[in-house]
């Protein structure tokens, strides 16, 4: 694909890059907590990746291989676009297989493929602020964080057991960081958090609208909240994918007619069709 | 400083600009002792509760705080998550408006249950448990559990505050006119609550209220403010039955039967 010119080396200016750096930097000494950073306007709305979108430009080195994954797919909109984006304007190859990748930027997936040691995920990230549906000042949310005063979490769970008999969250599922911080895992499917979990990878999480930072270092315990006697499982559909079989992935339902007919697939397709082709 | 007093105020003063609200004020309370502070409006009496609960600091003058170990803490001198610690376990708030304490949206067994999940109880059945037995004593039926606040009446909600507050067994707690805004009759079996569980559990309290038949009722000692100053404190039978200051004798003569 043509370069485009004029263009700095991965689109953002270095002064940016460096502040993004020091900025991530910060979040990798004290995993799970927030770091502010002066979030620059990027051609795309927010909503659609600001943030991991900057984090990637921060960390991209000429010889990576990028990899963007859109709920799990390779071949949509804001996967194809995002691509598309740094391999103009910062030159770099990019892929659609996990094991290729150095840098793989997702918005709301995890790949089925475990992760090395020398690859980078980057999260898309709408509300850094995991108690943000309970309280609404950033003050007070500060403080608790501080405080590691994280009670309130606990009841927001007690209360979906209460009420439904289990934790009815089914995406964005809180996780505790190292034992210390709460955290966001950006709206990933609660399937996903065991993988997050002492993960090979380095995880950096970027939200551009909130203008927050934070990451999770290689092998850094993740703990998706639960009560003893109600301990957290992570669901799937039950059923096999319709294309390749898989009994262990997590499953998209799609609808193929009006009349009701309907099929469930793996929503990593780069998983997908690699056990169809048997590699 | 005197042996074992639970919490020591000595020469505690605030201004909010020029009005002074807190005066020179001293005062001492012993484990599982009430002290009542009472007082006309604006006389400083919820100002004071403030002050020795940490959530207002003082122009001048200092308190402590006894924890278990015997050492004494500095109310105003703690770090902040040291002085939240001893909010959400060694003590209690108990406020005249329960619906600022408690969470509306959150059901009775989940506000009962904060305090324990934020003192790091991580087992469901435990807490509820807890909640169940909690709200049984403080006499609200064990199937309410997982209602919500906002179908609860006055004197109910304010019952429920009081299950949230002590669940921690809380070695002090801080009443702000406990009994305000509820009529008569739900009046009197609240402070019957209060006093049994107050006694039963040998909690030390700080009880503000102006309204002397509930000073006669839960405590063991009184204080008199008048314009932040304390004008007379002692024994409530002997405060009551012997009011030795002018301001004393006007309070209580204009009670009838307190």
């Amino acid at each position: 694909m043509n370069v485009a010119s004029g263009y700095n080396f991965a689109y953002l200016d270095e002064q940016t890059k460096r502040m993004i750096r020091r900025a991530i930097l910060k979040a990798v000494a004290i995993p799970g907590h927030q770091v502010p950073f002066g979030s620059r306007e990027m051609p795309l709305p927010y909503g659609w990746g600001t943030g991991g979108i900057q984090v990637t430009a921060a960390v991209l080195g000429r010889d990576d291989v990028l990899k963007v994954i859109d709920q799990g797919a390779d071949d949509t909109t804001n996967a194809v676009s995002i691509r598309r984006f740094f391999a103009r304007t910062a030159g770099v190859a990019t892929t659609t297989h996990t094991a290729e990748a150095t840098v793989i930027q997702t918005r709301h997936r995890i790949p089925e493929t475990a992760l090395r040691q020398d690859q980078i995920i980057v999260y898309q990230v709408p509300q850094p602020e995991p108690l943000s549906r309970l309280e609404p000042s950033r003050e007070e949310t500060r403080r608790m964080h501080a405080l590691a005063d994280y009670g309130l979490m606990h009841v927001k769970l007690y209360e979906d057991i209460t009420r439904f008999g289990h934790v009815s969250i089914s995406y964005d599922y809180p996780v505790m960081v190292d034992g210390r911080y709460l955290m966001a895992p950006s709206p990933i499917p609660a399937f996903d958090n065991p993988k997050m979990d002492r993960m090979a990878a380095l995880q950096l999480f970027g939200a551009g609208r909130e203008k927050r930072i934070y990451a999770v270092p290689p092998y850094t315990s993740v703990r998706s909240l639960d009560f003893d006697d109600h301990e957290f499982r992570a669901s799937r559909a039950p059923h096999a994918c319709l294309l390749c079989g898989a009994t262990d992935s997590y499953l998209d339902e799609v609808v193929i007619d009006d009349q009701g007919g309907r099929m469930f697939v793996c929503s990593d397709t780069d998983h997908c069709e690699g056990r169809r082709d048997g590699t | 400083m005197e042996h074992d007093t639970l919490l020591s105020a000595r020469g505690l003063t605030l201004h909010f600009g020029a009005t002074p609200a807190l005066v020179d004020v001293d005062a001492d309370l012993w484990p599982g002792e009430v002290l009542a502070v009472v007082g006309e409006s604006g006389s400083g009496k919820s100002t004071l509760l403030n002050v020795l609960s940490g959530r207002l600091a003082p122009d001048a003058g200092v308190a402590w705080y006894r924890d278990p170990a015997g050492a004494l803490h500095d109310i105003h001198a703690m770090p902040a998550p040291a002085l939240r610690t001893l909010h959400r376990s060694d003590w209690g708030f108990v406020h005249q408006n329960p619906r600022e304490n408690l969470r509306m949206a959150v059901t009775a067994g989940g506000n009962v249950g904060e305090r324990l999940m934020a003192r790091g109880s991580r087992h469901y059945g435990d807490i509820r448990a807890a909640a169940i037995s909690w709200l049984e004593q403080v006499e609200i039926d064990a199937d309410r559990v997982d209602d919500l606040p906002r179908t609860f009446s006055g004197g109910m909600l304010q019952r429920l505050q009081i299950a949230r507050t002590l669940v921690t067994h809380p070695r002090l707690v801080f009443m702000d006119e406990p009994t305000g805004g509820l009529d008569v009759s739900v009046q009197a079996r609240l402070l019957d609550l209060i006093r049994g569980l107050v006694r039963r559990l040998g909690i030390a309290a700080v009880l503000v209220t102006h309204d002397l038949a509930v000073a006669r009722l839960l405590a063991h000692r009184i204080m008199v403010m008048q314009r932040g100053r304390v004008v007379e404190s002692g024994l409530t039978d002997r405060v009551l039955d012997d009011p030795r200051h002018a301001y004393t004798q006007l309070l209580v003569s204009s009670v009838l039967g307190a």
